[in-house]
């Protein structure tokens, strides 16, 4: 059967008393499901993270984790959970598997159990041949998959990401997402991620939540956010020029047609299975399709629709802005 | 995967995990140990040494005339002494000591270097703990903080592993410019023996839990390192110098010897000293670690609270 492991009812957090940051947010997630908060920067993310997994006391409402209250069993809530935070919070001058035995040690698991796990873990994210190297020597990618490795020491029942894969090339990105996928299924993990990569939510997660100032204003699964848009734009071209608008609007799943010439938009639910559908039906009654093209709707068309602004114009600008944010914290030492 | 954590994390485990992660950090940097070191070592050599009180009345400094004729208008009691003629080196003898007890009853001991190495050391605490203050802003900054709030570990043991992490540096220190201090000339008293070490080290522990919950409490809101740095420089000054660390209770004005009584660097500073140089003293000296303790109860105590109220909201 599955349960929600994370209610959240009416969450809202005020800061300095006039900057609402989550703004009474309401929703579950189920088990062994990976839900996704997506939204653009200063969207309440990583604060809606920090209230989940006891770090901030939320303002007003109420979350509960595995059935722990947020606030009145906090204790054990921690206990359940793990926790892979945004910045990175290894320590730089210890080595990586003296970070995962220290992190080993605050949940007081026993050192045998703790030194078999960590090098299982380590093997996982490939980072074996380094550990004994200081953090401080890390690429980005390694340091996150540490700070992977951290999360999982307590085997969490509930793993909080919150932007697993920021600021990480491709290649790495995917690998991390691999091991995501390794986690849901094998170990069957409920997981609760932020990310602002569109791509990232399509591809990882089951749900996914979009948040923007504060607020909850899409839930669903990537197919159900993209179907509720209207579904898939199939473009069609046919030899004569005759009007044929209403053949294709008599096709099953049809919703909308718009034609220009002998060319046709057609806006479906389920673009895949109707194309050929319209194919059969024009042909049957003996017209000829001469071109045909199929559009599935993107997550940035989804966030475009519910948020009136294109999720890209921020995205390249903010990788920059968080790369330079690390450099600026490593200079600092 | 098996069972989810069914471990809970003990307060000791927890504090040791934390304490130990910091004296690795500070054992793998040699050259911030040495720089610790280093600066006492100079303050030693050149405050120490170039105030050489002592040497004020010293028959070097009183150059005398081997021959030291009584001036005649000299008014002297009973008259008629005129004429007679002192024996200089006989008198700068008699200075020197003179010279000699002022210094013994001013300072208990009759060379200023003793007196103001021990001093020193309370030096020594005041800036190892103020450290404390500034490694939470830097866990804090560094992301570090977040990491261990997140876990189950015990909220005291956060707070208690800063505070014994600055003690046992406070101490390892102190050792260190005490047997520098015994190289660079301190005359030791014929009450020390080795065990008094341990007593230093107490003292200094319990100074170290006090001063150190101070500046937690003062830095742990703050994400700016200026913050500590400022509470810092405020504090230490008045600190040291409001204390008996490099002059004497006895010879300040009133008003100071009452702001020197509730300053607790001078009960550290009296402790070491009864115990290392001056002739034991067991009434001061008990009176000087119940001072101490109290302290240090009272100040932890109070950095704790406020430091469990910012980590638990
Ligand atoms: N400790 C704090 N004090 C005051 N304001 C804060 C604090 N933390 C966050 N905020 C504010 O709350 C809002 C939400 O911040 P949050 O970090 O949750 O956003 P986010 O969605 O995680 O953004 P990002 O994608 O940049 O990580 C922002 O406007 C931020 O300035
Ligand atoms: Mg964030």
């Amino acid at each position: 059967m599955r349960e929600d492991v994370i209610k959240a009812e009416k969450l809202t957090k005020v800061f300095n008393k006039s900057l609402v940051a989550v703004d009474h947010i309401t929703f579950s997630v189920r088990e062994g499901e990976i839900f996704g908060f997506l939204g653009p920067n200063g969207a309440g993310k990583t604060t809606t993270i920090k209230m989940l997994t006891t770090m901030l006391k939320p303002t007003e409402g109420t979350a509960s984790v595995l059935g722990f209250d947020i606030v009145k069993h906090a204790n054990e809530v921690r206990k359940v959970i793990g926790v892979v935070h945004q910045e990175y919070t290894a320590d730089e001058d210890l080595t990586g598997y003296e970070n995962i035995v220290l992190s080993a040690d605050l949940y007081g698991i026993p050192r045998d159990i703790t030194r078999k796990r960590a090098l299982e873990l380590l093997e996982l994210v490939e980072l074996t041949d380094f550990k004994d190297k200081r953090v401080e020597t890390y690429s980005g990618g390694m340091r996150r998959r540490l700070e992977l490795t951290c999360g999982l020491i307590n085997r969490p029942k509930v793993l909080f990401l919150d932007e697993p894969t920021l600021g990480l090339d491709v290649q790495t990105r995917v690998a991390i997402w691999e091991y995501i996928r390794r986690l849901k299924k094998e170990y069957n993990m409920t997981i609760f991620m932020t990310t602002h990569y569109l791509e990232e939510a399509d591809a990882l997660c089951d749900r996914i939540a979009i948040i923007d100032h504060g607020k909850i204003i899409a839930i669903g699964s990537p197919g159900e956010l993209k179907d509720r848009l209207g579904g898939d734009i199939i473009t069609i071209a046919i030899r004569e020029n005759t009007d044929v608008t209403d053949v294709i609007q008599g096709v099953e799943n049809v919703k909308e047609v718009r034609r220009e010439g002998n060319v046709y938009c057609v806006k479906a639910v389920k673009g895949d299975v109707t194309a050929p559908l319209i194919i059969e039906a024009l042909r049957r009654r003996g017209y000829t399709v001469t071109r045909l093209s199929l559009t599935e709707p993107t997550l940035n068309e989804v966030y475009l629709e519910y948020t009136g602004r294109a999720f890209r114009d921020t995205e390249e600008s903010r990788a920059e802005f968080m790369a330079k944010r690390l450099v600026l914290r490593r200079a600092r030492r | 995967m098996d069972a989810a954590n069914e471990y809970w994390p003990s307060f000791t485990r927890g504090l040791w995990a934390l304490t130990r992660r910091e004296l690795k950090k500070w054992l793998n940097d040699p050259v911030m140990i040495v720089m610790f070191v280093l600066q006492p070592f100079i303050w030693m050599g050149l405050l120490g040494k170039s105030m050489n009180i002592s040497g004020l009345l010293s028959p070097d400094n009183v150059k005398l005339p081997p021959q030291i004729p009584i001036p005649d208008n000299a008014i002297l009691y009973p008259p008629g002494l005129q004429g007679v003629i002192l024996d200089g080196a006989a008198l700068s003898q008699m200075i020197a000591e003179m010279g000699s007890k002022i210094m013994e009853g001013a300072f208990g001991v009759t060379d200023y270097f003793s007196f103001m190495a021990v001093g020193m050391i309370s030096m020594v605490v005041v800036t190892a703990t103020m450290f404390s203050g500034m490694s939470i802003v830097w866990d804090r900054r560094l992301g570090f903080l977040d990491k261990v709030i997140s876990t189950p570990v015990s909220r005291a043991a956060i707070i208690f592993s800063k505070i014994l992490n600055a003690s046992l540096r406070a101490m390892f220190q102190a050792t260190v410019v005490l047997a520098l201090a015994y190289i660079l000339g301190l005359k030791l008293s014929s009450t020390f023996t080795l065990l008094n070490l341990l007593g230093v080290c107490a003292a200094i522990f319990l100074l170290s839990i006090g001063l150190s919950s101070i500046f937690i409490a003062f830095s742990i809101r703050s994400t700016r390192m200026e913050r500590p740095m400022q509470f810092v420089s405020l504090i230490t000054m008045p600190l040291m110098f409001a204390s008996n660390t490099f002059f004497p209770i006895k010879l300040m004005p009133n008003w100071m010897q009452a702001v020197v009584r509730v300053n607790p660097l001078t009960y550290l500073t009296d402790a070491i000293r009864q115990l290392t140089i001056l002739p034991m003293d067991l009434t001061a000296l008990i009176t000087d670690f119940i001072y101490l303790g109290l302290f240090a109860a009272v100040l932890a105590a109070i950095g704790i609270a406020l430091a469990w109220k910012h980590l638990t909201s």
